[in-house]
């Protein structure tokens, strides 16, 4: 009997996940409506920073969701098998974290009930238009390869589909690195180092990820990951790690070498309050130097590392995210270099900004979309890898 | 003929082919970036500010504009604020200027660059605008707008001008009082302006007399460096 009781258990517990994550995204639809009644006053967002925490929630979710499909190019472009069971998973993760992003962006909307007007009224000089083709083609590109992976017959045709969602997903996560490249004015964006800083983090993000669900199906399943992929995978978790922190280190260094950017770096890495807490403990410590010793120490093995590890990195990347977005607009621009300036509205004046629960609402929602959509992928279809112990 | 020829000839179409395929989209992209020369209007609308005329404390344009768009008036962080007065102070002199700062109507808007749905648009006299009903309220033009022009209308609105339609969610900013030029009139904070700090007319006209007085005196634009060509000029700065 006790045999049973135990599939019966975790029966119940997935029907119990459900409900919390369905309860979250009843609480966010809950928040969008008031936002649409009362308007964005009831947020902390205002005209300063006039992207806040529903974009911090998106921009993780658009850049994992492309960052994790690593899993499946290095499966099906380079040919690893380790890889390549793996990347049905790895698609369904995808879709799943591009769907709860985008709903959280659209949502956040002014006026989300015109979002047909964004397809049908379309600006080519827009990276914002540019990326709506990107992010429906994502998609398409990323169905289109489940398939050719899932049926039999077109298996052969799963390599031609790799590769162009292998090429996809760099343009899609160059274009999300482009709508801050391209802000002339602003100390924080408006650098080319952008783009590849926004694909390098997101190998890293979208591994961190793959590693939580990973370890949670295999848990869950009662199943041990096999000490070879194990050792694989935690690697190229630690080599995307560096690489982005490297990324971030010469963002940061090259501003700090000009002299119209020190103020700025300043601000973020020093005197901001709040931006360079979270920039130091949140992303630099919690978020790399934790997980890289995780990684490389064999020591700490008794501990579930990589999952926590992973943990870790996404958590190092939300802060990284809200001190890029938010601590970026924070600071004042720079309308009249050389001039100190003041107005009554906050020319020369640090923005203030406190996240309200219904933009954080709306942004676990968006985690809640991700969630519903790849547990029930799970479970319904067949996402859990299955491969041979290897030596 | 040879088959060598025929050959070098299919080579030749093929190569021509790619270029064109290679080049076209670029030269159609540089042509709606930029936009077509000889479409450009005869008009061009602008303003010439006066900084040394301008009195520190003085918000009579403030108010003008407020009225006259139906603004409430509030400088809290996400109240409306089309124009606005700011103290600058030269940080090595120590020299004080006071000017009104709005939307300076650039040639070459960020903020119609980055709109994706066209909302943001540059009439052919100069004037940029938010089309109320395309604007999608996803606020990137607040974003690459260098001036912090821009506003975000954060709550439900009432007693509307109805010359000046505004709507919640959607983003505004200066429209140099286009309901006002466009019959022929001033915007209102040039009018209200007691010491003519704001010039305002057509830059275009060699005979008018905005652009009499930016041919003899000194005058800059604001953020000159980023190119946007600005149609909102400064004198004394």
């Amino acid at each position: 009997m006790a045999s049973y009781s135990i599939p019966q258990l975790r029966s119940h517990l997935f029907y119990v996940l459900m409900a919390v994550a369905g309860a979250i995204v009843l609480a966010a639809m809950f928040a969008v409506h008031s936002m649409e009644e009362q308007g964005h006053i009831i947020t902390g967002m205002n005209n300063q920073i006039v992207w806040g925490m529903p974009h911090v929630f998106a921009i993780f979710l658009i850049i994992a969701a492309s960052g994790v499909l690593n899993v499946s190019s290095i499966g099906s472009v380079f040919n690893k098998p380790a890889y390549k069971v793996r990347a049905p998973l790895a698609g369904l993760l995808s879709i799943a974290m591009l769907a709860g992003g985008l709903t959280v962006l659209m949502l956040d909307l002014g006026r989300p009930d015109r979002i047909i007007v964004a397809a049908t009224n379309f600006n080519p000089t827009s990276v914002f238009a540019w990326n709506v083709v990107l992010y429906s083609g994502m998609f398409a590109a990323v169905t289109v390869y489940l398939w050719t992976l899932m049926e039999q017959r077109m298996y052969e045709w799963s390599k031609p589909a790799a590769f162009v969602v292998f090429i996809w997903r760099f343009v899609l996560t160059t274009g999300t690195g482009v709508i801050f490249s391209f802000l002339v004015a602003r100390q924080a964006y408006g650098t080319a180092i952008l783009p590849p800083l926004f694909i390098v983090i997101s190998f890293a993000w979208g591994l961190a990820v793959f590693h939580v669900v990973q370890a949670a199906i295999y848990e869950w399943n009662g199943k041990l990951l096999d000490e070879y992929v194990q050792k694989r995978m935690r690697n190229l978790m630690g080599v995307f790690v560096i690489a982005s922190l490297y990324f971030v280190a010469t963002y940061h260094l090259t501003n700090i070498y000009f002299a119209r950017q020190t103020e700025f770096e300043s601000f973020i890495l020093v005197e901001g309050g709040i931006y360079p807490q979270l920039f130091w403990i949140g992303y630099v410590l919690l978020g790399n130097v934790l997980p890289l010793l995780l990684i490389y120490l064999p020591a700490l093995d008794r501990f579930k590392r990589i999952p926590v590890a992973s943990l870790f990195i996404i958590l190092g990347g939300f802060c990284l995210l809200y001190v890029f977005i938010i601590g970026g607009q924070a600071f004042p621009l720079d309308i009249f270099p050389g001039y100190s300036v003041s107005s009554s509205f906050a020319d020369g004046e640090i923005g203030t900004y406190q996240p309200s629960l219904p933009e954080i609402l709306l942004g676990l929602g968006g985690v809640g979309v991700a969630f519903l959509i790849s547990a029930i992928g799970i479970r319904v279809l067949d996402f859990v890898p299955r491969e041979l112990p290897k030596k | 003929m040879s088959d060598i020829n025929l050959q070098r000839r299919n080579f030749l179409k093929t190569a021509a082919g790619a270029a064109m395929v290679t080049v076209a989209p670029g030269m159609l992209l540089f042509d709606v970036a930029h936009g077509n020369p000889q479409s450009v209007g005869k008009v061009r609308w602008g303003m010439l500010i006066d900084t040394a005329a301008c009195v520190p404390g003085c918000n009579d344009c403030v108010t003008a504009c407020n009225k006259e768009n139906g603004l409430s008036g509030g400088t809290s962080a996400t109240d409306p604020q089309w124009i606005r007065k700011i103290e600058i102070k030269d940080i090595s002199s120590g020299r004080e200027v006071s000017l009104p700062m709005m939307c300076q109507h650039c040639e070459h808007p960020p903020c119609v660059d980055v709109c994706p749905t066209g909302a943001s648009f540059k009439r052919m006299d100069g004037i940029v605008l938010v089309d109320k009903h395309l604007c999608i309220g996803c606020r990137y033009c607040m974003m690459a707008c260098p001036y912090k022009a821009r506003s975000f209308v954060h709550e439900p609105l009432s007693d509307q001008n109805p010359d000046v339609p505004r709507g919640k969610g959607t983003v505004e900013s200066c429209t140099m009082c286009v309901h006002r030029i466009d019959q022929g009139g001033q915007p209102a904070c040039a009018e209200a302006c007691a010491n003519k700090v704001i010039l305002f007319g057509d830059l275009n006209d060699p005979d008018s007399e905005i652009a009499k007085k930016v041919r003899s005196v000194v005058s800059t634009q604001i953020r000159a460096d980023l190119k946007l060509n600005p149609g909102v000029r400064y004198q004394g700065l």
